[in-house]
């Protein structure tokens, strides 16, 4: 399934709902460009909402690994909500766990935003 | 290989498309072999990883060289061949993505992932002069999809096999 990114506003947190896969090509590409969209905005404040995205490969996790840094360097914060059971478990046997704040509820994730 | 064997292959362009077609293809014969849900994932997700490297790494993405691709079905396991026209590599110059300094580098979880995920994982010189991923995964148990091999997503990567 390809990958499709939305944004929205809450809080002061841009929240980018993803559906699909983030693999090697389109999927990796669509997060990259969406992510270099919003930091030209000057929107650093970015929560992933991954509910529907049930498959990645290593080429999305450096993709979210890049977005990460990409975030961070331009003094903002990217943070991930929703995560599918594989994807959970693909973070938590890279260590990428200890790297991402990772939150199962919205509320609580946009409020540790302030 | 015995008359109770399966032998499947197929060569591949260098190219993106080639990921998703040696992963569908692979999926089918895995399903088709018996393995539950969980284990067709750790499988595509495999092969998946086998191909990137052989069309990253191993090809440098050049299209005039192939990846080719071999399963093999054997009364008791799944295996699966990548091969690249590269140049081969150690595996012993992998870097550990696990360790603090490479944890946030946007590249080299593969090799890791296909260890963690298949019970046999190998790298030796190919005919081609490329490198040759050998990985294999047991078949299912009769009755029991998901008992075979690594039962844990989670399971720390084998060494060598």
């Amino acid at each position: 399934m390809a990958l499709r990114a939305t944004h929205r506003e809450a809080a002061g947190v841009t929240v980018v709902d993803i559906g699909g896969r983030i693999t090697l090509g389109e999927g990796s590409a669509l997060l990259r460009k969406t992510i270099r969209e919003l930091l030209e905005d000057q929107r650093t404040m970015i929560l992933l909402n991954l509910a529907d995205v049930d498959y990645i490969d290593s080429s999305g996790i450096g993709e979210l690994v890049s977005a990460y840094t990409g975030v961070k360097n331009r003094g903002g914060s990217l943070k991930l909500l929703h995560l599918t059971r594989k994807v959970h478990d693909l973070l938590q046997l890279t260590k990428l766990f200890t790297v991402f704040e990772v939150y199962s509820d919205e509320t609580t994730a946009l409020r540790s935003f302030q | 290989m015995s008359e109770d064997s399966k032998h499947l292959e197929m060569t591949l362009e260098t190219q993106v498309e080639s990921v998703n077609l040696a992963e569908e293809m692979c999926l089918r014969v895995a399903e088709a072999a018996g393995f539950g849900e969980d284990d067709c994932y750790r499988i595509g997700m495999s092969v998946r990883e086998g191909v990137i490297n052989a069309f990253h790494y191993g090809n440098e993405e050049r299209p005039e060289k192939k990846i080719h691709l071999a399963l093999d079905l054997t009364p008791d396991k799944m295996i699966i061949h990548v091969l690249d026209e590269g140049k081969g590599f150690d595996l012993k110059s992998v870097p550990d993505p696990l360790a603090e300094e490479n944890l946030l580098s946007t590249s080299g979880r593969g090799i890791f992932l296909m260890r963690a995920f298949m019970d046999e994982f190998k790298v030796v010189p190919g005919r081609t002069g490329g490198a040759e991923i050998i990985m294999s995964k047991k078949l299912p148990l009769p009755g029991n999809p998901g008992m075979n091999g690594k039962g844990s997503q989670g399971a720390a990567p084998k060494k060598e096999a």
